[in-house]
């Protein structure tokens, strides 16, 4: 495999909440187009990390790049602004507004118009108003969701309100998609269906970083896999190097287990 | 549909001096139409964005006081060994003024607590509207403090044609209110349905998604505040001009109250719902007068706020607003959904 372009560049970085190391030297890299998946037991630290790249968490120690920005010190709004996007585990969705206006709050990056133009009506702000529209209108059917695009968020179902959560993301346009446990509470078909959709999001040219649990999915979508135990990385390479990697085999399985 | 209403009411109001020629309700309903500008720009930030500003006549009171002081003009010491003559100016300018100044405290307050919000923002309100009192009571060079400032004019605009035209009059009041509270209105609606207000309903529902998706927290709640209190700012003015007498009362904690009552009842995050919950409460003293003591009144008053939301607990114009969508759309939710992905998770 050729080495891409470096999309995303972790150095040593080190989470500390009081005494309890969450994260210790962590080092890694996404390069452009790839999916890389970040496993590990419950506890691993794999959230945490999550946050720090994303900016809702500061590093006690190291630092993080995007595409050689560095983005020690900005703000989560501002780190979504360089084009990475991110999901969450449960608070998916905007629950009181309905799906379609969920894609519009989420298409805010796209939206942006000065506040003279907005509160004018001015030609600019209609045009780009008319556009969003369009735009919500076309997550909604890429969802499958054209039948409850007026239902509150809130009432959909749990797998639904994953599937808009991902919507949610891509209506930002990112770059880099950071996917926090996107099939937890899914069923095998669903997931099949999702891990088509990731590879699908892949192809129009999005770095997709996960947090997956579920170690078929992550076996079966990823380029690359980071493993994460007690705050470290144990292990980092392609689906087959982890399947047999024996310090990978203990973490999960605890010693004298055979099989992954 | 909802354009209709809203031009419906628009003509229904400017109709009311043709047929009520009582000058005590005029006077009741140009100061309610003042109040319902102050719920309004209150429910910007209530209904919207979620932050509570108990504090919200603070903003009120300084459009009162600019407006008042531009147009009377003043000659007082401020720190630093300054000392300002000022000239008096046209009240219009005033009223500029006060939206302006209203605005930038608007501005400072939200950038003061946005950083912490909720209970915090609620008491940094509630404490910036006592400390803007406290000045007002004891700047006595500058406010007469007590005393009063008093014989301030009525507004003077300029009409193409005719010349200059003094509003001295209720009927000239009254158009006057209508006129801002329509632009308030319409000001206010463009802005909750632009992308400005998609990002305050989002960080209101879930904020850590919202930002995840590029909304900035600050910069969008202190927008809220300053437009906010631009309004009430506004307001403040109108009331000067009107009154043509204001004193430190103006701050008191119950006026923030019955703005927050206003909003509440008519229902908040509802654009009408500060005009219905401010037409009920602005005008409930004008009918409860002949029957009932000043004292009995306040009893009435709270009966009224909690039958209505008890009856209708998201306030009137919300509740309304979902019982006439039923009705409407009740043949397509008994039609069956699509056998989706997730029922078949339910069983598996």
């Amino acid at each position: 495999m050729a080495a891409p372009a470096t999309a995303l560049k972790v150095e040593q970085v080190a989470v500390r909440f009081g005494g309890l190391v969450a994260l210790s030297d962590m080092n890694f890299t996404v390069g452009e187009g790839e999916i890389v998946s970040l496993i590990g037991p419950n506890g691993a630290g794999k959230t945490t990390a999550f946050n720090v790249v994303t900016g809702f968490l500061d590093p006690t120690h190291g630092a993080v790049s995007f595409r050689g920005t560095p983005l020690n010190g900005l703000k989560p709004h501002q780190i979504a602004d360089l084009g990475l996007i991110r999901t969450f585990q449960r608070t998916s969705v905007f629950p009181n507004d309905t799906v379609y206006d969920n894609f519009l709050v989420g298409l805010h990056r796209q939206g942006r118009v000065s506040l003279l133009e907005a509160i004018l009506g001015l030609p600019r702000a209609r045009s780009s108003q008319r556009r969003l529209r369009e735009r919500a209108r076309e997550l909604v059917e890429w969802v499958g969701l054209e039948r409850r695009a007026h239902d509150l968020a809130g009432s959909l179902s749990y797998g639904e309100q994953r599937l808009v959560g991902v919507a949610l993301a891509l209506a930002a346009e990112p770059s880099m998609l950071l996917l926090d446990e996107p099939v937890s509470g899914m069923n095998a078909s669903e997931t099949h269906t999702f891990v088509e959709l990731i590879r699908s999001i892949r192809d129009r040219g999005v770095t997709i970083l996960l947090v997956e649990h579920d170690m078929p999915m992550v076996m079966s979508v990823s380029d690359r896999i980071v493993v994460l135990n007690y705050g470290r990385i144990i292990a980092e390479g392609s689906p087959d190097v982890i399947r047999n990697d024996p310090a990978v085999i203990e973490a999960y399985l605890g010693q004298g287990a055979k099989r992954a | 549909m909802r354009a209709g209403i809203a031009i419906l009411t628009v003509v229904a109001f400017a109709s009311v001096p043709l047929w009520l020629r009582d000058p005590y309700l005029m006077n009741a309903l140009i100061t309610t139409g003042i109040f319902i500008i102050g719920a309004m720009s209150l429910n910007l930030l209530l209904g919207f964005t979620g932050q509570l500003s108990l504090g919200h006549i603070a903003f009120f009171g300084i459009g009162a006081y600019v407006s008042a002081l531009t147009s009377l003009g003043f000659d007082a010491g401020f720190p630093f060994g300054l000392r300002i003559v000022h000239e008096p100016w046209p009240p219009i300018v005033g009223f500029v003024l006060a939206i302006i100044i209203a605005g930038f405290c608007g501005y400072l307050v939200g950038l003061l607590s946005f950083r912490v919000r909720g209970a915090y923002f609620v008491i940094v309100t509630i404490s910036f509207a006592e400390v803007v009192r406290l000045v007002a009571l004891n700047w006595v060079e500058l406010t007469q403090g007590p005393l009063a400032l008093t014989n301030i004019p009525s507004i003077t605009i300029g009409l193409p044609g005719l010349g200059d035209l003094t509003l001295r009059t209720k009927l000239q009041n009254y158009y006057l209110v209508l006129a801002v509270a329509v632009i308030a209105y319409l000001l206010i609606s463009r802005l909750v349905h632009s992308h400005f207000g998609r990002a305050m309903r989002g960080l209101m529902e879930n904020e850590t998604l919202a930002v995840s998706v590029g909304i900035d927290v600050t910069k969008t709640l202190t927008l809220a505040a300053v437009i906010s209190a631009g309004i009430a700012g506004a307001a403040g003015s109108l009331y000067a001009h009107y009154i043509r007498i204001i004193d430190p009362e103006v701050f008191a904690f119950i006026n923030t109250v019955t703005m927050v009552i206003m909003v509440i009842t008519g229902g908040k995050g509802s654009l009408a719902g500060p005009v219905v919950g401010g037409m009920i409460f602005g005008l409930l003293p004008v009918f409860l007068r002949p029957i009932m003591a000043p004292e009995a009144q306040w009893i009435a008053y709270g009966g009224v706020l909690i039958v209505i939301l008890f009856a209708l607990p998201r306030g009137i114009v919300p509740s309304l607003a979902q019982r006439f969508a039923k009705r409407r759309s009740r043949p397509e939710t008994v039609a069956p959904v699509a056998f989706s992905k997730c029922d078949a998770k339910e069983h598996a």
